[in-house]
Order: C-alpha cells, then structure tokens, then sequence
C-alpha cells in the first residue's frame, strides 16, 4: 500500500479536469474522450483538492462542512479514496 | 466510488453526453475508407456558419453533453475553428480536436492552445512517408510528424490514430515505436471499420485472419515489453467478431452527430438509413431531435425488434447491432446485423472474410501492387475525392 498520511501534499492531475455537471447534478473528471461520474462524497473529496493541498487539511475541512459525521469514520473514508484515486491516476501526489 | 459511464435504461431521458461537430467534409487527404458519405460534396454549399455552430454548442450543453469532438473531413479547414473551440471552452466542453494535422502550422496550434483545446487526436495513414502518403493520397507524413511534436511540446495530451487495412497492417510494430517516439499518450490501432466508402473498396482493405492475429500479437508483445506510460488500443474489424457491436454504446443514448450544412444524427451515417426525414438545426431544435423525432426514437431500447433479435437473450448488449450496417447488407433497416453468427444473413459476412483469407493480391512489401505504379493494382483502391463522389453517387 502506498504511504499516504496526513502530511501528504495532493492536487488533481493536470491530465483530468474536474467539474460539476448541472445535467447529472454531480462532479465528473474529464479525459481525452471520457469521463468519470463522480459519487457525491468523492466530488466533495475531490472539490478540495483543485489546488494543492494536504489530506490533513481536507480532513479537517471536510470534519467542519460534515459535522454531524462521525470525524473518525470521515477521516478513514478520506484516507481510503485517496489511495483510490492515486490508484486511478487522478492526482499528483507529493509525499 | 465511481461509476463509468453506463448507458441509460430511460432512454428518452438520458442525456446525449457525446456531441460530434463534423464541421466540414472538406479534406486535404483521400483516404479509401473515410466516414464521410460517399455523396459528402452535396452539402459544402449549405455548410453551418459560425453562429450557428454556437448555437448547436450551446443547446447541447444545456442538454448536457459534455465532450464534444471536432471533427470532418477536417476541422482545420475551418478558419473559425480557434473561434469555435474558444466558445466551446467556455460553454463548459472538453474539447477533442480529431484532425490529420493537415491545415495546421505551429502558430495555428499555438492559437487553438490558446483557444482553449483539451485534447488532440491526429491521424496517421501508415508509419513512414511512403505508405501514409500513399493512403492518404496527400504528401502529408513529415508534416504530421512534425506537428505531433508541436502538439507535445504545447502540452496536449495526445492520442494518434492510425486506421488498419490489409495493405498497411504489416507495419503496425513501426507504428508503435512511431507513436512511443512522438510521445503519445494513447495509441488507438483501430481497423477499418465497413461503410460508405471503405465498403466501396472492402476487398482492398479487409485484413486476413492471419494478418489480424500477427497484429494483435506484436501490439500485445509491445504492451508486455515496454512500460512507458502509452496506453494502445487495438480494435478488430467486426467483420470478425461473432457478435455485433452496440451502435454507437447504444442508438441514441449517449451520441448525436451534427453534419455540416446541420442535419442532426443518432451516428456519423445514419443518412443513409432510408425512410427518415432528417432532423436539421436550421428547422428543428437539437432537443426536439434527440426526445421527439422518428429518426432518433426509431431504434432506441428493444421494441423495435425481429426475429432472432426479439427473443434473444443478448439483444441488451449488443441491441442488433449497428442500423446501417444491417441496411447496407441486406437492405432492411430492421434486420439482425450480419456480423451476428445468428443472422440469417451472417453467410454473406462468411464469404466476405472467406475472400478476405487469399493473401496472393499482397506483393512481399505487404501491398496489392507496387506502391508506386498503383495503376498496376489488382484491387484498385476508390479514393474519396469528388470525382470518385460524382461517380458512386451516379451508379
């Protein structure tokens, strides 16, 4: 498993642009002739890190927008698509 | 956390996320199995003017398509193109130009950086000056090479495209290491695929079996051994398959075409489908089409269906495969597509392909005559360009 931790800097790939689609009232990643549909919470996940960023620092954010959730759960969720999406090719990451 | 792309079960609802802008049929190269119609210089009169591909932009993006490709004949033809891709970036498109390079300079592709392009594909016609020149009918090869590293050095992600046929299938390893030297990002070795003008000159083009599995082991070879990050796609003719493709990931659920002088299309050759009036943007809008015209509901979902179709358990996935391939070879809009094994026409393919298997046109350069006397050719191969166009559409 790759080594990401709090302190690990991520920013989405210049290979993909990210946006919100009014139509599919959701986030999507776009490439060279496709795209990826975006769950709500990874399009939250995702909406944070447009420019470079820390997970800490969107766990944090995110633990402040969510508040009713459960900020343990939240952060393990966070964690767990970051490794995904770094996975996928969708983020620059900085160790 | 993702889902892909998935075609919608409510197809009058979904949403037509693919818009191709074919905004001319005007080309600098003659390829023997261009897309284009076989009658394509009909309509270089009544092509769209500038404002009214905005407006088709917009309508669309307001439906929600969000790629959109701009693509001919050849866009560059266009000298609004940089204006064009300008108001499809703000509209909110990701924006694939799908060109042979053919038009362009390295201040063009400069403006049309500026502009705002996402992505560029450029065709290649073979991978060296002599075999792409020839198939393109258009000294061209060292003019893509050349704006392939301009598209690089600009920072596009790039994909190169280069269309199999029989007689230029033996090059596809140099096609590869063409394509890693030019740093391309993707690779798509995509064989021919037969309408219009490429089933005009199908005996010329249409690999053997052998040729087919040769090449698809070099690309697999290619993709063990080097692990760069280029990602290859190979696409087998369907003349080889047992089962037919999906139109278009599904007729009129994900894809509509808008011609040049406007007609709007479930796919790029649907014009050839007989009895439809044509939905036009001069007349209709891009919605009415896409939810209420006879054209696009015609084929959608699985109502619409014969015999062995109807109660077939697979006709979900490959929905009868493609509606002008069916017509073009039996002359029934409805019918199974032949290349489905349980087509009661799916014989005619058979022979098709059995011709296909004779090599002995081929000379040892991989070519059905000497590449440069090709008036000694026992297949002589139609060229798309309006002479040929004036012939075909007069038979």
């Amino acid at each position: 498993m790759t080594n990401i931790s709090g302190n690990t800097s991520v920013k989405i790939s210049r290979q993909f642009r990210f946006q919100w689609e009014e139509a599919q009232q959701g986030f999507v990643l776009l490439y060279p002739e496709g795209m990826i549909q975006l769950s709500p919470s990874a399009g939250e996940i995702l909406s944070r890190c447009q420019q470079q960023t820390t997970v800490a620092d969107i766990i944090r954010d995110l633990q402040t927008t969510f508040a009713e959730a459960d900020p343990d759960e939240l952060a393990n969720d966070v964690m767990e698509f970051i490794h995904e999406a770094n996975d996928q090719g969708w983020l620059d990451i900085n160790f | 956390m993702t889902d892909s792309i998935t075609i919608a079960s409510d197809q009058q609802n979904s949403i037509p996320l693919w818009l191709l802008a074919e905004l001319s049929y005007s080309c600098p190269l003659q390829c023997a199995y261009c897309s284009n119609p076989v009658n394509y210089p009909e309509a270089r009169s009544s092509e769209l003017s500038t404002a009214e591909w905005k407006t088709v932009f917009k309508d669309a993006r307001k439906m929600g398509a969000v790629q959109l490709g701009l693509s001919g004949g050849e866009p560059l033809v266009r000298s609004d193109l940089e204006e064009l891709i300008a108001e499809a970036r703000a509209l909110g498109f990701y924006t694939n130009l799908i060109t042979s390079a053919v038009g362009a300079d390295a201040a063009r592709l400069a403006a049309i950086h500026e502009a705002g392009l996402d992505h560029i594909q450029i065709s290649f016609q073979g991978s060296n000056e002599a075999v792409n020149d020839h198939f393109a009918g258009t000294k061209s090869f060292h003019h893509k090479v050349m704006m392939a590293k301009e598209a690089k050095k600009l920072g596009f992600p790039m994909v190169l495209n280069f269309v199999l046929h029989r007689q230029n299938i033996h090059q596809i390893a140099d096609m590869l290491r063409l394509a890693e030297d030019l740093k391309a990002d993707f690779v798509e070795l995509a064989n021919s695929q037969y309408y219009g003008w490429a089933l005009k000159n199908i005996d010329a083009l249409l690999p053997s079996r052998h040729q087919l599995i040769n090449a698809e082991a070099i690309t697999n070879d290619f993709r063990k051994n080097h692990k760069g990050n280029m990602e290859v796609i190979f696409v087998v003719p369907d003349y080889y398959e047992n089962r037919p493709k999906a139109c278009c990931n599904g007729w009129a659920t994900t894809f509509v075409t808008v011609t040049p002088d406007g007609n709007i299309q479930p796919c790029q050759s649907a014009q050839v489908l007989p009895g439809f009036e044509l939905p036009n943007v001069r007349q209709q809008s891009l919605e009415w089409a896409w939810r209420e015209s006879p054209l696009f509901n015609a084929f959608r979902g699985t109502d619409w269906m014969q015999e062995p179709c109807r109660s077939c358990p697979e006709k979900e996935q490959d929905l009868g495969g493609c509606r002008c391939q069916a017509f073009l070879l039996t002359g029934d809009v409805n019918a199974t597509d032949p290349v489905c094994d349980l087509s009661p026409r799916h014989s005619d393919i058979e022979n098709v392909v059995a011709s296909a298997q004779n090599i002995s046109d081929l000379n040892e350069d991989g070519f059905s005559y000497d590449i440069n006397k090709p008036n000694d050719a026992v297949q002589p191969l139609i060229f798309r360009n309006p002479k040929n166009a004036k012939i075909l559409t007069e038979k």
